[in-house]
């Protein structure tokens, strides 16, 4: 097992290398320059952008320029971001609390409303419940996900129940702490909605999907022959080995983690790294790009790792070789 | 053959697989006469109408007519009907010239009204230009791209996924560290990545081949690792050794024997994958990285349904590109998940109960 954790760890660094070299070549293709904006300002002097340059040696060519940004990155130094003046470091770690609230809160909910009508319908297959929910679960997979964050922002601008956007209230910071946490909760309800319904049909047909395999399982026959009651070998039997699969999708939502919610962030003007990223890309903020490539990266290796061996750990049959 | 023509029956036949089929005929039949369709060029502004609520037709003395409306509030657009003043709706009227398929020249359009009166189906938008008109343009843009895309991903991924898998050797490792490495990138990131970087300085119909290129080109790995995979317990069955034996080409092994073996994985993919290439399409235009003003596509149009103002005064005609989008990745899902359960009854999701 750790030998395994060892060698899927070590796959990250050619990995790493190999994106953010890729990033630096494709960045270096496009005219303009991520010091063009800063160029433009009147309140840094010359001699600032200057040293800047020197710094990470823009007036070099840009394959020399990759080996000084990894030279940094090894000190720990993952540059500075122009958009927002401060360290690339400082401002990921900033926004990624709110991803993380909102990929979290809307996995919570996905679990909680998925894991309930997927052991339903599988129970009563071919019921109304049934079709109904797989129905649902059908045009909730084809709907585009920035088209129903569109309409949650059109419904909370006509009815005025929901706020449009943002994480928090503009009078947050005199709220008192509880009032705060009411703020954001309230904030919340559209995006994780709109990031959860998705999460919801999936989810909902891999259980569905799942329980019904076990339910054919030998030892089901066996409980069923001992004379256990229906709702016991049902809850206690068949969906503690069904519900494996849903426990590994806490690993995928961290390695999606900054892709995810891109969208819904953009749309919903959601403080989080979805809206960062996005944002540094248009302006070219470079660093900012880099660093959250290698950060997605990293995210995307230690989730599926996470996912794996939350598999392994629910279910012992699962051994991991080499 | 036989079993072919039994799969097409088959599919007609279940009520999914029907109704899936008969959605995406008429869709890309909206697609191909759009210019014949759409009462105005897309890019037909009418600075005077912007945000015009859909205009009312109705019948009147034998024949359908349009309602005329008047601009009562410039301000937050609101237009009211003037009572009894209406123009007749004509069909197969004379309007702007266009190219039939691109070649048979033409300037019949199925409906019109005589100018400056205009005709709204669904509405304006806010430089007064025909939504309806722009919806059946922007068809084109989305229903084109999922083929094309598609088709070049499984070319490419046919030929090295076959290829790998059939080979093996030093090629195989290549290749397979490759898909590896564009599978772990996220592919929104590679996709605003690659777009960001080429720019905005592009004509319409080059971004598009740009956004079908770099759509297929974050694809093909995936499509090609299954290819692999099957290819390679394929080559080990008794047919290969035989086709071996007998003394014939790897290509020609490949093509007559191997490749109708991976027919109906390829088709179910395919369908199951072009929503995959409209949606990418659709969230690019979004973020405003796709098909540029003053072309039509339905992501573009979106995004211009993101303004405050659409919400406050509710112009939810803006919003039917996303409906439009709706129904096809409805219809594809659907269509795959017929072919598959037709195909491959092992992965039968739900079983349909018959008589």
């Amino acid at each position: 097992m750790i030998l395994f954790i060892l060698r899927r760890l070590l796959a990250l660094i050619p990995l790493l290398l190999g994106v953010t070299f890729m990033v630096f070549f494709l960045m270096s293709l496009t005219q303009t320059n991520y010091l063009t904006p800063l160029k433009a300002e009147r309140d840094i002097s010359p001699q600032m952008i200057e040293a800047l340059e020197k710094k990470f040696g823009l007036d070099k060519p840009w394959y020399e320029r990759y080996f000084l940004w990894l030279n940094n990155v090894l000190h720990g130094d993952f540059g500075y971001s122009w958009i927002y003046k401060m360290s690339v470091i400082e401002l990921l770690m900033q926004r990624v609390q709110a991803t993380l609230l909102l990929n979290l809160s809307s996995l919570l909910l996905a679990w909680c409303i998925a894991i309930p009508i997927g052991v339903l319908s599988a129970i009563y297959k071919d019921s109304l419940l049934d079709r109904l929910s797989s129905f649902l679960a059908y045009i909730s997979i084809s709907f585009p996900e920035f088209f129903l964050a569109l309409l949650a922002v059109y419904f909370a601008a006509r009815t005025g129940w929901f706020p449009i956007g943002g994480l928090t209230s503009i009078e947050y910071p005199f709220l008192s702490p509880i009032d705060k946490l009411v703020d954001i909760a309230y904030h919340l309800v559209l995006p994780t909605v709109v990031l959860g319904i998705g999460g919801i049909a999936n989810m909902m047909r891999i259980m569905r999907g799942s329980f019904l395999d076990a339910i054919r399982a030998d030892y089901v026959l066996t409980a069923r022959a001992k004379g256990l009651p229906e709702n016991v070998v049902m809850f206690r039997h068949v969906l503690r080995n069904a519900i494996n699969p849903l426990i590994s999708t806490f690993g995928y939502v961290i390695a999606g983690l900054l892709s995810g919610s891109l969208l819904v962030e953009n749309i919903m003007n959601y403080p989080g790294i979805g809206q960062l990223i996005y944002s540094a890309l248009m302006k070219q903020d470079q660093f900012v790009v880099l660093g959250s490539v290698v950060f997605s990266c990293l995210l995307l290796v230690l989730g599926n790792l996470i996912a794996d061996i939350l598999l392994a750990w629910v279910d012992p049959r699962i051994v991991h070789h080499e | 053959m036989n079993e072919k023509r039994s799969y097409i029956k088959e599919l007609l036949r279940n009520p999914f697989g029907g109704s899936a089929c008969l959605i995406l005929l008429l869709l890309y039949l909206i697609a191909i006469l759009a210019p014949f369709l759409a009462p105005y060029e897309p890019s037909d502004q009418d600075l005077k109408k912007t945000y015009h609520p859909p205009t009312k037709i109705y019948w009147h003395s034998a024949r359908f007519v349009v309602a005329r409306y008047k601009n009562v509030d410039p301000s937050s657009a609101t237009y009211k009907v003037i009572e009894g003043e209406f123009c007749p709706l004509k069909w197969f009227v004379h309007g702007y010239a266009y190219r039939l398929l691109g070649i048979f020249p033409s300037d019949i359009h199925l409906f019109g009204v005589e100018k400056p009166d205009r005709v709204y189906l669904l509405g304006s938008d806010n430089t007064g230009r025909d939504v309806f008109s722009r919806l059946v343009y922007g068809s084109q843009v989305s229903l084109s791209i999922g083929l094309i895309g598609v088709s070049i991903t499984m070319i490419l991924g046919l030929l090295i996924g076959g290829l790998s898998g059939y080979y093996g050797g030093w090629f195989d490792n290549v290749v397979m560290r490759l898909t590896e490495f564009l599978m772990a990138v996220p592919a929104l990131y590679l996709l605003l990545a690659l777009r960001g970087i080429f720019g905005v300085k592009f004509s319409s119909a080059q971004v598009y081949f740009l956004i079908v290129i770099i759509l297929s080109f974050i694809g093909w790995s995936g499509f090609a690792r299954v290819i692999r995979g099957l290819v390679l317990s394929l080559r080990s069955q008794t047919f290969v050794d035989a086709a071996i034996v007998l003394g014939q080409s790897s290509i020609k092994i490949l093509l007559k024997h191997l490749l109708p073996n991976l027919a109906s994985y390829l088709l179910v993919s395919a369908a199951l994958s072009i929503p995959g290439y409209i949606l990418g399409e659709a969230a690019l235009s979004f973020l405003g990285l796709g098909i540029q003003e003053p072309s039509a596509s339905w992501g573009l149009m979106l995004a211009q349904a993101q303004d405050m103002k659409v919400f406050m005064l509710n112009f939810w005609w803006l919003l039917t590109p996303g409906i439009a989008i709706l129904i096809t990745v409805v219809a594809f899902n659907m269509l795959g998940d017929v072919l598959r359960d037709l195909v491959d009854p092992k992965f039968r999701i739900y079983q349909t109960k018959r008589g």
